[in-house]
């Protein structure tokens, strides 16, 4: 909480801020509450309270004959073979584009700062790269996983192949930004220790930066496959394999019954996954 | 004060941090060569294709299909639509965010253990077995609640909302509110459990009921932190209200779904560009914000 230095605080930001922030406040809700058509009658109407029993008694008992469990067992490895390739793929898109879009890697630095002393040109050219790589992976994750998904289906056909891109690519802006990040808080001491004693600028990266930003690095990878599990199971909504994809047929032939089984199996792949990934990091 | 997460990060934030073991070669290889194996099941298992990907006919295609986005389609129609979705796109998530506060809100008290039955507060009752049974009981159930509420996906919620009370945005709002509710009843779990002791301790001493306890003690100290990690599922839910309607659910992702299957390219970008705008606006906006609370 900020209350140090009273005179730092000008008093014009204190006295209007909240009235400002109240009367928006209300504005955004009364707008929302009206274009988001909510409506919580719905539920207590005839209709409504149909679907919600009808959608209930569906669901029980889930369906766990054999039949349809091992009609599920192939979607359901497919999900984590697409979330595998698609953090790796990521982490390929996420690695150089981080590396370039470290500030203290790129542009400045102990790494830099002999060679780009009085040579603008240069420096431009560094800074170009950098600006272009936060500006390639703010656009691939600020664009929505299932957008990416959407349209990859287009651009190379159904199933799950669109959804290891789509995983790939909006982690890969993900990654990248975090891995820039990783990169830019290690310790200077080793580096110049290293410079002192003349290694190269790659001799530097790899003994002295990047064992430094292993750990962080493996594990925030590990952490973000466990999210990506979660995402291809569901990418099969929009037509890129994985169980997201029986989900919705489950769904629109109102088998409820099914769909509290894939529920399942997916809660236990998540746990599992969970628990591997928890496993490996403890191990680093 | 505990920073909140990144961004990013889908619910929960990695505990990690730790040092290298060495001298475990033969264990480390054999790891090593399992993970080749799987990772080479699952090239295949997902239909990879990534020399067909990086050949000149299928590049090419994807090449053509970017050509084909530009320029983005600006007349007023198109415009209004996209202004219209945003709109549409930041009502749901907003409502839907302030559902699931006040959903977490209803549930949490319930579902931490240092307000429910152990701990300080407890402390001086009389230990009768029964009485920390019976308190138990709400505390299983507020948690496995939020279990549930939490392990189902938005978009399966979004599937099951559509059915529940058709199509539009309310669906929307219902899903991120439900999901969003389990992650935010975690979490403030997670800040609840974590309070400074030596406040209760010392408003205990003056005699102060559990209420009030609660309300002085406990209640401000959790308050920043539970605005700030509302603030940042707001964040998160900005970007899946995006695609929600992707299942029906209203918002950008109903003008994507359109635009994708009409083959309304130039439409589509956009519409990309309206997601790219909001969602960068809200993260300013929810990062000022954030200061203010912290």
């Amino acid at each position: 909480m900020k209350e140090s230095n009273p005179s730092l605080i000008r008093p014009s930001d204190k006295s209007f801020f909240p009235y400002i922030f109240t009367a928006l406040f209300v504005l955004a809700f009364v707008d929302s509450w009206r274009r988001a058509d909510i409506d919580p009658v719905v539920f207590f109407e005839k209709k409504g309270q149909e679907a919600l029993w009808k959608f209930l008694t569906g669901m029980f008992p889930p369906d766990v004959s054999w039949n349809f469990i091992s009609l599920m067992l192939r979607p359901a490895l497919e999900t984590i073979q697409i979330s595998l390739w698609g953090t790796l793929i990521a982490v390929a898109i996420g690695f150089p584009l981080g590396l370039l879009g470290t500030h203290t890697l790129a542009v400045r630095g102990i790494l830099n700062d002999a060679e780009l002393q009085g040579a603008p040109v240069r420096r431009g050219m560094r800074y170009g790269l950098y600006f272009l790589a936060r500006g390639l992976l703010s656009l691939f994750r600020s664009i929505p996983e299932f957008v990416w998904a959407f349209m990859f289906v287009r651009a190379v056909g159904l199933g799950p192949f669109p959804g290891v891109l789509a995983i790939g690519v909006a982690y890969g802006g993900m990654l990248g930004k975090v891995y820039s990040e990783i990169f830019e808080a290690v310790n200077y001491r080793p580096l110049e220790a290293l410079q002192s004693v003349g290694a190269n600028k790659l001799q530097i990266f790899f003994y002295g930066w990047f064992p430094q930003a292993l750990p962080n690095f493996v594990s925030y990878t590990l952490y973000r496959w466990e999210c990506a599990v979660r995402a291809s199971a569901i990418l099969g909504l929009v037509g890129a394999g994985g169980l997201g994809q029986q989900i919705e047929i489950s769904m629109r032939m109102f088998n409820f019954n099914e769909v509290l089984t894939i529920l399942i199996i997916l809660f236990m792949m998540v746990a599992a996954v969970d628990y591997i990934s928890a496993k490996t990091r403890a191990m680093l | 004060m505990s920073t909140p997460p990144t961004r990013n990060s889908c619910e929960t934030i990695p505990a990690h941090r730790g040092r290298v073991r060495e001298g475990r070669t033969v264990k480390n290889l054999l790891v090593l060569a399992g993970v080749l194996m799987f990772l080479v099941w699952s090239y295949y298992g997902a239909e990879i294709h990534l020399s067909q990907l990086l050949s000149r006919d299928s590049f090419g295609q994807i090449v053509i299909y970017i050509k084909k986005l530009f320029p983005p389609d600006f007349s007023p129609a198109v415009l209004q639509e996209a202004l219209k979705g945003t709109i549409e796109t930041f009502a749901i998530s907003f409502m839907g965010t302030l559902m699931a506060v006040v959903i977490a809100l209803s549930i949490v008290f319930f579902a931490s253990k240092n307000l429910i039955y152990s701990g300080l507060l407890y402390e001086l009752e009389p230990r009768q077995g029964w009485k920390r049974a019976a308190r138990r009981v709400p505390y299983l159930a507020a948690k496995s609640v939020l279990n549930i509420l939490r392990t189902i996906p938005e978009m399966v919620w979004a599937l099951i909302f559509v059915f529940l009370v058709g199509l539009g945005p309310f669906p929307g709002v219902l899903a991120l509110g439900v999901h969003t509710g389990g992650v935010l009843g975690k979490l403030f779990g997670e800040v609840l459990e974590d309070v400074d002791a030596q406040p209760i301790e010392s408003l205990q001493s003056t005699g102060a009921s559990r209420l009030q306890i609660l309300c002085y003690g406990i209640l401000p100290q959790v308050l920043p932190q539970f605005i700030s990690y509302s603030l940042y599922r707001w964040e998160v839910n900005i970007r899946v209200a995006a695609v929600l309607g992707l299942v029906g659910a209203g918002g950008l992702g109903q003008r994507i779904h359109i635009a994708i299957s009409l083959f309304l390219e130039n439409q589509l970008l956009t519409l990309i560009l309206a997601i790219y705008i909001l969602v960068t606006a809200v993260d300013y906006l929810s990062a000022y914000l954030r200061r203010k609370v912290m």
